[in-house]
C-alpha cells in the first residue's frame, strides 16, 4: 500500500479545510516560486523524468505534450486549459480534487502555464458541478487575493486563471469538443492535425491537461521527479486516484500507486468484491470506455496503462467498475451504449448512426429477443465505428460492446435460447435497458 | 511540390493540398459527400477513408493535408493507399451507416437519378439491410419558398450550414440537437432570408433539400440539356437549361472559375416559370385603343405604314436589359439605313459611353480579381442585388481577413463588414481628396480596387462622379501594369455588347432622356422599344411605339405594334459581361407561337421597309459583327488591356450633386419583364418586403 | 436523448434582472476582446436559473444579441447541451443518473419511486413542486445510487431514504446534500483505509526520497496479500 507520506492528496475526503490556509499547511505553495525561477526548461524537464502520463485517460507523457507547445513566440498568446468535465462512467476523482484540494490544482496551473509560455488558463469543469465550482471559485479567488495568482503576483508570471463551464455534454471531454465548446459552440470534436499544440483555443496555442495531471504536477516538483517515478512501475509511474464503484462492500475513491494489483486495490480500501473475490464477474478496469475483463483475468492484475492495454482494456481514468455475479452483463453494458448513443456529438456518421445501432441490438438482446447471428453482426457493428471517427467517442462506445462479446457471448446466447424457448408470447422480456 | 505515392505510383503534387485533391490529380476518384472545394472541410461524413502507411487508422483524406505526412522510415515518400481491403470496408462500413436511416423512397424523390447516395451506394452498397430496427424519422422542415425539405433523407454532411454561413453570408441554418437526433433547420424555421439559397439544393448530396417549384415536375434523365449563359445581370453567370419538349423545367449552375464559380442567384435559378407566363406569342396591333392580334404581315403593314412617312430623325430606338448582341447590331442597322441617329443601350439614361476607351466601362480587374483584391470600395453600389454571385465572391475574399471594404452609397447589409464612409458624391470626393482615412487603405493596399455601380452612372453629375472615381483611383494606385482596380459593375445583360457595338446615339443623335423628352412633345413619330420595359412610358405622349420583346411587361402595354420576341433561353444570342467577356447563350427552346429570335424579326422587317440588311443567317449576322468587332470573337476570352486613361478620364468635371447615390436594383425579385412574370419571385418579393418569418400559405 | 425541441407554450419576453446584467458583464471579460460567444453557455444558464430552471425561447435571442451571435447558433447550444431544461420543470428537479454504475446500485429503484411518487419521467408533479429526468453520468460514482436536484448531489441513496428525500422537500423540510447514509465524501463507508493519522496536516512527513524501483515492485507484491482492513 501506498505510504501516508507518498499521498499527494492528502485532503480527498474533505475532512480538513479545502481554503488557503488548509492547503498551506498541507504544504500547498510551498517554494512555487523558486521552480519558476529554475526555468521552464527545467519544469518540463522534471514532469518529463517523472513519467507523468496523462490522467484523464489516454496516458500521454505530460511533459511530452508541453514540450510540443511553441518554444519562441509567434505573437499569438498561449493557453493552459484544463479538462474538468469529469463525465466517465465510474469516475469521480478530479470532483474530490475540485472541492477539497482546488490549491494543487491552481498551483499546478500556474507552474503548467508558466512551463508552456501561458498566461491565461481556463478551468472546464462540468456544469452539474455547482457546489464544486462554487467551491473552485472561491480558492481561485483566494489566490488572486493573496497575490499568488493573477497579474504581478507573487510569483513573477502573470497568470489569469478562469472558471468555465458546460452544460451537460460528455463529448466535451474530447479535448477538441471541450476547445469548441468553450469558443461558444457546440461541443464537437475538431479534425486533427492540426493539433491544440499549434492551432487551441482562438486559434491559438493550447494545452488541454486533466485536472488529476495538473494537481500532481506542484508536488512531483516539491518532492523531486525521482520520487514520482519511484513510485509504481516502469513506465507507469507514480501515485494515481482510483474510483471504485459498483459491487464491492464499500465504494469509495482512493489515492494509490500506479500499478496495484486489483485485488489489493478492492480488498484494502473497498471492503472487497460483494459476496467474496469468488463471486466476482468482471471489472470494467478505466472508466466505462474500456473492454471489461472477466474474472479470471483479474486474479493478479496490475492495476497500470501498459498492463492493461496488453490485455486490450486500458487504465483509462482508473475507475475500477466492479460487477458481481448477481449482474445482468448485458443489461450493464447496453446501458453504456445507451450512455455512447445519448452523448455521440451526431457530428460524424460512424459513432452518430452506429451507437443507436449498437444500443438497439444490445437492448434487444438483453431481453433475449435476437438471433444468435447477430452477435457477429453487432461485433462487425463495433468495428465499423471503431477507428472510422473523428474522434474517440466511436471507439469508446465500440469497445465495451466488444468486451462484452469477446467475454460474456455464452451469456447472450443463453438469454437468446432462453427467449426462443419460452412460450409465451412477450418472451423473457425485461424492462429496457434505459428509460427513453 | 511534396512527392507522395497513391496506390504505388509516385506523384508530385502541389503544396498545400489535401490527400482527396492529390487523388484527384493523380487520377483516383475518392467517394466523399461533405467534402466541397468550395466550403470549409468538416470531415463528418467519413466516406473518404484512406490508408495512409504507417497510420494505424484510416484517415479522412479530406482532412488530411500532403504537407501534414511524413516520408517512410528510409525517406521514401509518404504512400497513399486507395484500393485495399481495409479501405473498401471502412467505405462499405460508413455507406451501411448512412443508409440504415435513409428511407427507400428512392422512386418518389426529386433526387433520383442525380444522387450522390445513390450512385455511391451502387459502388459500396449491398444488396440486403442487416438493420433490424425501426428506422428514423425527421420532421420536415420550413425553411424557405424555394426549398422543399425530407429531412428524414438527410445524411447531415452539413454542406448546407456551410455554404449559408460562408459563402451565402446568412447564418440562418444550423444542425440542432446532437448524436442521433442532430436535426437541419433554420432558427423556429423561419425562410432564409437570402438571394443564394438554392445553391443548397445543388450542394445536398441526398434527396434531402429539392428544388420546391421543380417539385415532382420531371426526372434527370428525361431533360435535355442546354448549356447557356444567364441574363439576370451582367456577369454572365454560366448555367444549364434543363428542358423537356417545348418547356424549360429548371436552370442549373455551371463551373465557372473566373465568373460564377459554381453558384448562381435565386432568381436565375427560379426564373423559369416567368418563361412560361406573360409571354407574346404573336404580335399585336393597338386598334381603336385596344391590343389586338395580328399577323406578321399585317404588324409589318402598320409599321411600315408609320416608318416610310417618318423622317429618320423623327425616328429613335430604345434597347432593353436583355437584349442580345445581335438584335441591337441589326437595330442599329437598319436605324441607320433609315437615317435615325436616336439610338440607346442606356435605358435607365446612364452617361457612361464608349468614347473614353472600353476600360472605362469594363469591370477590368476581373471578377475574378476578387480574391486577390486586399481593399475595396464600393462607389453607388449594391452589388448583393446587382450581382448577388459576385457579392458571395467578396464576402469569401473577406472572410479570409485579407480585404477591407469601404462603401460609399447605401449602406445597406451587404453580408460583410465594411466601413461605410458616406451616402453619396460628396463622401467620393473625400476619399478622392485623400481627406479620408479609408484612402489611406487604399493607397497602402497592394491590390485595391473600386466598383462603380450603374446607377452611380446614371445620375446628373455622372460625369463628375467618374472624374471623381478616376482622381482616385489614379490617387490610390489603382492602375498598374499589372493590375487594373478600375471597375465598372453593369447590371444590365446587353449593356457592354450595346457599348461595344456602339448602340449610342450617333452624331446628333439623342440619347434615352432627350428621347423621352422628344416624345412627349411630339417632336418624335416612332419610338422602337428593343424590350426596354425600364423606361417611364407615360413620357412617350403620343408617339407610335412599336415593342419587340418576350413578355407583356410595361413596354408591350404601351406598344401600338408588338412583335414577339425570344427570351435568352429560346434564342443563340451574343452577351459580353461587365468584363467585357464575349459569351453566347444557347436556344434550349424554341420561342412559343408565333415568337421569332429577334433579329430575324429585324431582318424581315428591314426587308418590308425596302432597307434589306446584308445578312441573312446567324451566321451571317455574326461574320457581320466580327468584321466590326473583332474582340468578339473571342468567346469566353477578356481582351487584355483595355484601354483606360485615368488621367484623361480625370480631367472632367467635378461639380457633384448633393443626391445620395441609389441602388440599381429596387426589388431583386423583379428587376426584369421575365421576372415580373414570374410567380415564384413575385412570392419572394413579398417575403422580402415583410422581412418575412415562418411558413407561408403556399408552403409545400 | 430524443429531440429536443423549444416548449411550445413560451413567454412574450425575457429580460435579465439588473443584478444578472452585471454579472453578464463580468462572465464576458473573461474572454478575449471579440472572443465573446465563449459566455454563451454561462449566459443561458443564468437564464435558465432566472426562469424557473428552464429555458425560454426569446432568451436565446436575448443572450444571442448580448453576444452578438445568429440566432441559429445559440438555438443549437441549446439543443446540444442536454442541461438545457427546454421546458418547465419542477420547483425541485431531480436528475436521477441512470448510467450503469448507478443501475449497478440500484438506480432502478430510485426510478420506481420517481416513477411512484412524482410520476413519469419530464412531467412537472400537480402541486408544482416535482419533476424528473434520468440523466446520464454525474461523477459522483463512488457514491451511487445518486441524483441531483437542483444545485445538489444526494448520494448513497436507498428507495427509502430517497422517498423521504422527496417527501422532506415536498414538505418543505430542511434536506442535507450529500451522502444519505452518513459517509464523510466518498471515503470508504465506515472509515477512511488511507491517512488515519492525519498525515494530511503535516508537511514534514511528506516523502521526497526516492526508492528504487525493484523496492516498489517487491514491496507492492508483498503488500498483495495483506488483508483489508476492517
Amino acid at each position: 500500500m501506498l505510504k501516508d507520506e507518498d499521498r499527494i492528496f492528502r485532503n480527498l475526503y474533505g475532512y480538513e479545510d479545502p481554503g488557503l490556509k488548509g492547503a498551506k499547511k498541507r504544504g500547498a505553495w510551498d517554494g512555487t516560486r523558486k521552480f519558476l525561477q529554475k526555468g521552464r526548461d527545467w519544469v518540463i524537464d522534471e514532469i518529463k523524468s517523472s513519467g507523468l502520463r496523462g490522467r484523464g485517460g489516454a496516458g500521454f507523457p505530460t511533459g511530452l505534450k508541453w514540450s510540443f507547445m511553441p518554444k519562441i513566440p509567434d505573437g499569438r498568446p498561449h493557453y493552459l486549459v484544463v479538462n474538468a468535465d469529469e463525465s466517465e462512467p465510474g469516475t469521480c476523482k478530479d470532483r474530490e480534487i475540485m472541492r477539497h484540494d482546488p490549491h494543487l490544482l491552481i498551483e499546478g496551473c500556474l507552474i503548467a502555464g508558466f512551463a508552456m509560455g501561458a498566461n491565461t488558463g481556463y478551468i472546464y469543469i462540468r456544469g452539474e458541478f455547482i457546489r464544486e465550482r462554487e467551491r473552485l471559485q472561491a480558492a481561485i479567488d483566494e489566490a488572486y487575493d493573496a497575490k499568488l495568482i493573477g497579474k504581478n503576483n507573487k510569483h513573477d508570471w502573470d497568470f489569469d486563471l478562469y472558471l468555465h463551464h458546460g452544460a451537460g455534454a460528455y463529448i466535451c471531454g474530447e479535448e477538441t469538443a471541450l476547445l469548441e465548446s468553450l469558443e461558444g459552440k457546440k461541443g464537437q470534436p475538431r479534425l486533427k492535425p492540426p493539433f491544440p499544440a499549434n492551432v487551441g483555443l482562438y486559434g491559438a496555442p493550447t494545452t488541454v491537461n486533466n485536472v488529476e495531471t495538473i494537481a500532481v504536477v506542484p508536488d512531483i516538483l516539491r518532492r523531486g521527479a525521482s520520487w514520482f517515478a519511484g513510485l509504481g512501475r516502469p513506465n507507469n509511474t507514480g501515485t494515481k486516484l482510483f474510483s471504485i464503484s459498483g459491487h464491492v462492500n464499500r465504494p469509495c475513491n482512493v489515492e494509490e500507486e500506479m500499478g496495484i494489483p486489483l485485488k489489493e486495490l478492492l480488498d484494502r480500501h473497498a471492503g472487497g468484491v460483494r459476496g467474496g473475490w469468488d463471486n466476482l464477474l468482471t471489472v470494467i478496469p478505466g472508466g466505462s470506455s474500456v473492454r471489461c475483463l472477466p474474472s479470471d483475468m483479474c486474479q493478479n492484475l496490475y492495476m497500470d496503462f501498459d498492463t492493461l492495454s496488453a490485455l486490450k482494456s486500458g487504465l483509462g481514468t482508473a475507475a475500477v467498475i466492479v460487477m458481481d455475479k448477481s449482474t445482468d452483463i448485458i443489461r450493464a453494458i447496453a446501458r453504456l451504449a445507451y450512455f455512447y448513443k445519448h452523448e455521440s456529438c451526431g457530428q460524424c456518421t460512424p459513432c452518430r448512426e452506429g451507437t443507436g445501432w449498437m444500443y438497439r441490438v444490445l437492448d434487444r438482446m438483453a431481453r433475449g429477443e435476437a438471433h444468435k447471428r447477430e452477435i457477429d453482426m453487432l461485433l462487425e457493428v463495433t468495428y465499423q465505428v471503431e477507428g472510422h471517427t473523428i474522434c474517440a467517442l466511436g471507439d469508446a462506445a465500440a469497445w465495451p460492446v466488444q468486451g462484452l462479446i469477446t467475454h460474456f457471448r455464452h451469456v447472450i446466447e443463453e438469454r437468446i435460447d432462453q427467449y426462443s424457448a419460452n412460450s409465451k408470447p412477450e418472451g423473457a422480456v425485461r424492462e429496457p435497458a434505459a428509460a427513453e | 511540390m511534396p512527392k507522395i505515392i497513391i496506390d504505388g505510383a509516385e506523384f508530385e503534387v502541389a503544396d498545400g493540398i489535401t490527400l482527396i485533391q492529390a487523388c484527384e490529380e493523380a487520377g483516383v476518384e475518392i467517394p466523399r459527400f461533405c467534402y466541397h472545394e468550395r466550403l470549409s472541410i468538416a470531415g463528418n461524413c467519413r466516406m473518404c477513408l484512406v490508408e495512409v502507411a504507417g497510420m494505424p487508422k484510416p484517415v479522412a483524406s479530406c482532412a488530411l493535408g500532403v504537407n501534414d505526412l511524413r516520408p517512410g522510415p528510409n525517406g521514401e515518400p509518404p504512400q497513399i493507399i486507395t484500393k485495399s481491403e481495409t479501405v473498401r470496408r471502412a467505405r462499405e462500413g460508413v455507406m451501411e451507416f448512412l443508409l440504415i436511416n435513409h428511407p427507400l423512397d428512392c422512386p418518389i424523390c426529386d433526387q433520383g437519378g442525380e444522387c450522390d447516395l445513390q450512385d455511391q451506394a451502387m459502388v459500396y452498397g449491398v444488396d440486403g439491410s442487416r438493420f433490424a430496427e425501426n428506422k428514423r424519422a425527421v420532421e420536415d422542415k420550413y425553411i424557405g419558398p424555394l426549398i422543399k425539405t425530407i429531412m428524414t433523407r438527410c445524411i447531415h454532411c452539413t454542406r448546407c450550414v456551410r455554404f449559408m454561413a460562408e459563402v451565402a453570408g446568412v447564418d440562418e441554418l444550423g444542425m440542432t440537437g446532437r448524436g442521433e437526433d442532430v436535426e437541419i433547420t433554420t432558427y423556429l424555421e423561419r425562410g432564409m432570408m437570402s438571394e443564394l439559397s438554392g445553391n443548397v439544393i445543388d450542394l445536398c448530396p441526398v434527396g434531402a433539400l429539392t428544388a420546391k417549384p421543380y417539385a415532382f415536375a420531371a426526372r434527370p434523365w428525361e431533360l435535355r440539356k442546354t448549356e447557356s449563359i444567364d441574363v439576370m445581370d451582367a456577369m454572365g453567370c454560366n448555367i444549364r437549361i434543363d428542358t423537356r419538349g417545348r418547356e424549360v423545367m429548371r436552370i442549373l449552375p455551371r463551373n465557372h472559375d473566373d465568373i460564377n464559380e459554381e453558384w448562381i442567384s435565386d432568381k436565375t435559378r427560379f426564373i423559369w416559370d416567368g418563361l412560361r407566363t406573360q409571354r407574346l406569342d404573336q404580335p399585336y396591333i393597338r386598334k381603336s385603343g385596344k391590343l389586338r392580334p395580328a399577323t406578321w404581315d399585317e404588324a409589318f403593314a402598320a409599321i411600315a405604314n408609320k416608318m416610310k412617312r417618318a423622317k429618320g430623325s423623327r425616328i429613335a430606338a430604345i434597347a432593353g436589359d436583355l437584349a442580345g448582341a445581335e438584335e441591337m447590331f441589326a437595330l442599329k442597322g437598319l436605324m441607320t439605313q433609315l437615317g435615325s441617329p436616336n439610338i440607346d443601350c442606356r435605358q435607365d439614361g446612364s452617361a457612361i459611353n464608349a468614347s473614353k476607351g472600353r476600360g472605362a466601362y469594363l469591370f477590368n480587374s476581373r471578377l475574378a480579381g476578387i480574391d486577390e483584391a486586399d481593399a475595396l470600395l464600393l462607389i453607388g453600389c449594391n452589388p448583393r442585388t446587382e450581382a448577388a454571385v459576385l457579392n458571395a465572391r467578396i464576402r469569401v475574399r473577406w472572410r479570409t481577413g485579407a480585404l477591407k471594404v469601404g462603401v460609399i452609397g447605401q449602406e445597406a447589409d451587404l453580408t460583410y463588414d465594411y466601413e461605410y464612409i458616406g451616402a453619396g458624391p460628396l463622401s467620393l470626393a473625400e476619399v478622392a481628396n485623400a481627406r479620408h482615412r479609408f484612402a489611406k487603405v487604399l493607397k497602402s493596399a497592394k491590390r485595391p480596387m473600386l466598383i462603380l455601380g450603374s446607377a452611380a452612372l446614371a445620375r446628373r453629375d455622372s460625369g463628375a462622379v467618374m472624374t471623381l472615381a478616376a482622381k482616385l483611383a489614379a490617387g490610390t494606385g489603382m492602375v498598374s501594369d499589372e493590375w487594373n482596380g478600375f471597375n465598372v459593375l453593369h447590371h444590365a445583360a446587353s449593356r457592354v455588347a450595346g457599348l461595344d457595338i456602339g448602340f449610342l446615339p450617333a452624331k446628333g443623335g439623342l440619347n434615352t432622356t432627350r428621347i423621352l423628352k422628344a416624345a412627349k412633345a411630339g417632336k418624335l413619330d416612332v419610338v422602337y422599344l428593343l424590350g426596354a420595359d425600364e423606361i417611364d412610358m407615360e413620357s412617350l405622349g403620343r408617339t407610335f411605339v412599336i415593342y419587340q420583346g418576350s413578355h407583356g411587361d410595361a413596354g408591350a402595354h404601351r406598344a401600338d405594334v408588338i412583335l414577339p420576341g425570344a427570351a435568352y433561353t429560346e434564342k443563340s444570342a451574343l452577351y459580353v459581361n461587365t468584363e467585357g467577356r464575349p459569351q453566347i447563350t444557347e436556344r434550349a427552346v424554341f420561342p412559343p407561337g408565333d415568337a421569332r429570335e429577334d433579329w430575324t424579326i429585324l431582318r424581315a422587317l428591314s426587308a418590308i421597309l425596302g432597307q434589306p440588311l446584308p445578312y441573312d443567317s446567324l451566321a451571317g449576322i455574326r461574320s457581320a459583327i466580327y468584321v466590326t468587332h473583332p474582340h468578339l470573337t473571342q468567346i469566353d476570352e477578356v481582351m487584355s488591356g483595355a484601354r483606360l486613361d485615368l488621367n484623361k478620364l480625370a480631367r472632367g468635371s467635378t461639380r457633384i450633386g448633393k443626391q445620395p447615390f441609389s441602388p440599381a436594383v429596387d426589388d431583386f425579385y423583379l428587376s426584369n419583364p421575365i421576372a415580373r412574370a414570374s410567380a415564384v419571385m413575385g412570392e419572394l418579393s413579398a417575403l422580402m418586403a415583410n422581412g418575412a418569418t415562418g411558413a407561408t400559405g403556399t408552403d409545400g | 436523448m430524443s429531440v429536443r425541441r423549444l416548449d411550445p407554450i413560451q413567454p412574450e419576453n425575457f429580460k435579465f434582472s439588473a443584478a444578472n446584467m452585471r454579472w453578464a458583464k463580468t462572465q464576458v471579460k473573461k474572454y478575449p476582446k471579440g472572443k465573446q460567444a465563449s459566455a454563451v453557455i454561462p449566459l443561458l444558464w443564468r437564464a435558465q436559473e432566472q426562469h424557473g430552471g428552464w429555458l425560454p425561447e426569446p432568451a436565446l435571442r436575448t443572450v444571442a444579441e448580448m453576444l452578438d451571435m445568429s440566432f441559429i447558433r445559440v438555438y443549437e447550444i441549446a439543443t446540444f447541451y442536454t442541461m438545457f431544461n427546454l421546458s418547465p420543470v419542477g420547483k425541485y428537479f431531480v436528475q436521477l443518473c441512470g448510467t450503469t454504475p448507478c443501475w449497478l446500485r440500484g438506480a432502478d429503484d430510485l426510478k420506481a419511486v420517481c416513477r411512484r411518487v412524482i410520476g413519469a419521467q419530464n412531467q412537472v408533479s400537480e402541486d408544482g413542486l416535482l419533476s424528473w429526468l434520468e440523466v446520464e453520468c454525474l461523477a459522483a460514482c463512488a457514491n451511487a445510487p445518486m441524483v441531483q436536484i437542483n444545485e445538489d448531489y444526494y448520494e448513497d441513496l436507498s428507495a427509502e431514504s430517497f422517498e423521504k428525500l422527496l417527501d422532506d422537500l415536498r414538505e418543505g423540510r430542511a434536506v442535507k446534500p450529500g451522502p444519505q447514509n452518513g459517509r464523510q465524501f466518498s471515503c470508504p463507508e465506515g472509515g477512511p483505509t488511507t491517512l488515519l493519522n492525519g498525515a494530511g496536516s503535516s508537511k514534514a512527513k511528506l516523502s521526497t526520497k526516492t526508492k528504487s524501483k525493484a523496492n516498489t515492485l517487491k514491496s507492492v507484491r508483498k503488500k498483495k496479500s495483506a488483508p483489508a482492513k476492517g
